[in-house]
């Protein structure tokens, strides 16, 4: 491209490739390197870890070990339940409320947006010990729900402020034309609400992995073996097996895989939900 | 436009002053600017309920398990307890112990320290880095780049607990795999158990840990950079100046304001981080405190460990401390640096 003709020499070219394959090495090995090396003996593991598993090296006892000796399907639903629910309320109501600040206009309305967007910058943990004592007070300790109403909470700030950028820039015409019709308020926000849709990917992406990777919250609100999460379970039964290499690498890899398959998929959305999200903030 | 029904000719994409010149008088009320005197006068005569409706579940569950557990931890700080468990008001007691006590200084500057070293590498290490392979990424005659753009932020993707275990089964060494690694290129004798020694594991963990989120910086600038117009930069190419000199006083004056906010989100994500240091040191962050970080002080002054029982205001005492100490880089980046920073729209 003639645009960019500085940098497009032969040489510099093959540096700039170099950097890129080198750094995208760098970030894929370790993940690899657990991989496949959790399909090996523990011989293997130990003799070769570089290599990656033959017919003769090739085993799953680590695996046998982990779904033997932890509720692995216990822990992804009791993960994939607080995600989907938390993600489900937070865009339900961040909607609304960024539709009220957005669309109406009304005595407060800019300290309401201010006071709302206080949590986008202050890291709820540092609330915890009060959050652990209204659990308490609840009785929503070793509850999903506990976990359900503080990712909520904490994922509301940055949904909001996303949200009411997007719904700010649609049209008058379709909201007039709704209200014209006699349509009442609550039907013009659902005829709206489609129009956001690129929003959503935007919030997912925000409000998601943080929930599906938290150790903290699990850790102090619901450690119980009922309502243990995937990241937590992990970490317990790591620091439980650490001299099972087979079992570790396994546990290792069965965390990593659902994420790496969703994120392959999703990849696409994903990058341009973060790439829209931050160019709006 | 999105439906292609807006034959509006008052809206504008800015969005902010919709309506003002609207003569239908049904949505004079809507938008957050300055609706016409009249129009806000008659709509102010009618409470509307559903206004209430819409904002009342998020400012509820928000306020509960946000707003009120933040400032009731704040409150607390001011507070001790008894044996029995009975609260009384101390005033800055709390404070003073945390920061002069022989038991309780050590290790709060030694936290507050090692935060301030996280948050060094991490400035001088990932930032760089990622602005390096973001304006590697951008280039637009490069082949594959949306692949090393989806590779490069995968670690990121991945929980620190997962991230943790398998680095620190990789720099292990019983399962020697950084010194075979190392021994491809003859730096084996340089090979130690980086994670067990004082001097070096605190490094090696802000390594880790900007080896997983070089995503985020890297993301941020790279949107930053393809936002630029080329009209820019052809001028300035046309005018002979070198690719140096094009990224550093064209296209890095022009994502200043990108980097300001890479710098907060580091900071208040390195000073909250816990999860790295628990997973890999465990709860005593060792080896001696070495790797302690203000999160990992705070979980265990609140939540106790095997060799001392919690202390749930002395907790949020340290939570408060962390606190302030948050808000007060918020309030410098915002002060300061967006003040004295252009945002140049194109």
């Amino acid at each position: 491209m003639k645009r960019r003709k500085y940098n497009s020499g032969p040489a510099s070219r093959v540096i700039q490739y170099l950097t890129l394959i080198l750094f995208s090495a760098l970030a894929l090995f370790p993940i690899l390197l657990v991989i496949s090396n959790s399909f090996k003996t523990r011989k293997a593991i130990f003799a070769s870890p570089l290599a990656f598993p033959t017919p003769e090296t090739f085993s799953l006892k680590g695996y046998n070990t982990v779904l033997l000796r932890s509720n692995y399907f216990s822990y992804f639903g009791n993960s994939i339940i607080v995600t989907l629910i938390s993600l489900a309320l937070i865009i339900l109501f961040g909607a609304m409320a960024a539709w009220a600040l957005s669309e109406y206009k009304f005595k407060g309305n800019k300290y309401l947006g201010l006071y709302l967007a206080l949590g986008i910058m202050i890291p709820i943990r540092l609330g915890t010990v009060a959050i652990l004592r209204l659990c308490v007070s609840l009785g929503l300790v070793n509850t999903l729900l506990a976990l359900i109403l503080v990712y909520t909470a904490q994922g509301l700030p940055l949904t909001i402020f996303i949200m009411q950028q997007f719904m700010i820039q649609i049209p008058s015409g379709l909201k007039d034309a709704g209200r014209v019709d006699g349509a009442t308020e609550y039907r013009i926000f659902f005829l709206i609400l489609p129009m956001v849709r690129p929003a959503l990917a935007t919030v997912a992406v925000f409000t998601m992995m943080p929930i599906w990777n938290d150790l903290w919250f699990p850790l102090i609100l619901a450690p119980s073996e009922g309502t243990k999460t995937l990241i937590l379970g992990a970490q317990m039964f790591l620091g439980q097996f650490v001299t099972d290499w087979n079992s570790v690498l396994s546990a290792l890899t069965m965390a990593i895989v659902p994420v790496i398959i969703l994120y392959i998929i999703f990849s696409k959305q994903l990058i341009s939900g973060l790439t829209a999200g931050s160019i709006k903030s | 436009m999105i439906d292609g029904i807006n034959h509006n000719p008052s809206f504008n994409t800015a969005g902010r002053k919709v309506g003002f010149f609207t003569s239908d008088k049904t949505r004079g009320y809507s938008g957050m600017s300055k609706a016409p005197p009249n129009s806000q006068y008659k709509q102010k005569q009618k409470f509307r309920t559903y206004i209430l409706v819409f904002l009342a579940p998020a400012c509820l569950v928000y306020t509960m398990f946000m707003i009120y557990p933040l400032l009731s931890s704040l409150g607390l700080s001011f507070f001790t307890a008894d044996k029995a468990g009975n609260e009384s008001f101390t005033g800055f007691a709390n404070f003073i112990k945390l920061m002069t006590d022989d038991l309780w200084a050590p290790r709060f500057w030694g936290a507050l320290w090692n935060n301030v070293k996280f948050f060094i590498v991490h400035s001088l290490v990932q930032n760089p880095v990622g602005l390096l392979l973001a304006s590697l990424l951008v280039n637009q005659s490069l082949k594959g780049r949306t692949t090393f753009r989806t590779i490069l932020f995968l670690p990121t993707t991945l929980s620190v607990v997962i991230v943790g275990f398998a680095w620190q089964l990789i720099l292990s060494p019983l399962w020697g795999v950084a010194e075979t690694g190392m021994a491809l290129f003859g730096l084996e004798k340089y090979f130690l158990p980086w994670l067990g020694l004082e001097k070096y594991a605190l490094t090696t963990l802000s390594l880790v840990s900007v080896w997983q989120f070089i995503g985020i910086p890297m993301m941020l600038f790279y949107t930053g950079l393809l936002g630029i117009p080329h009209e820019l930069v052809e001028a300035a190419t046309v005018d002979g100046a070198s690719g140096w000199t094009v990224f550093w006083r064209i296209k890095f004056i022009l994502i200043l304001p990108i980097v300001g906010i890479v710098s907060v989100l580091t900071f208040v994500g390195n000073f909250n981080a816990f999860d790295l240091v628990y997973t890999t040191q465990g709860v005593l962050a060792g080896p001696d405190y070495s790797t302690d970080l203000l999160g990992n002080l705070f979980y265990r002054t609140f939540f106790g460990h095997q060799l001392q029982l919690g202390n749930p205001t002395m907790g949020a005492t340290v939570a408060t401390m962390m606190f302030l100490i948050i808000l007060a880089f918020v309030l410098l980046y915002t002060y300061v640096w967006q003040r004295r920073v252009t945002s140049y729209e194109y």
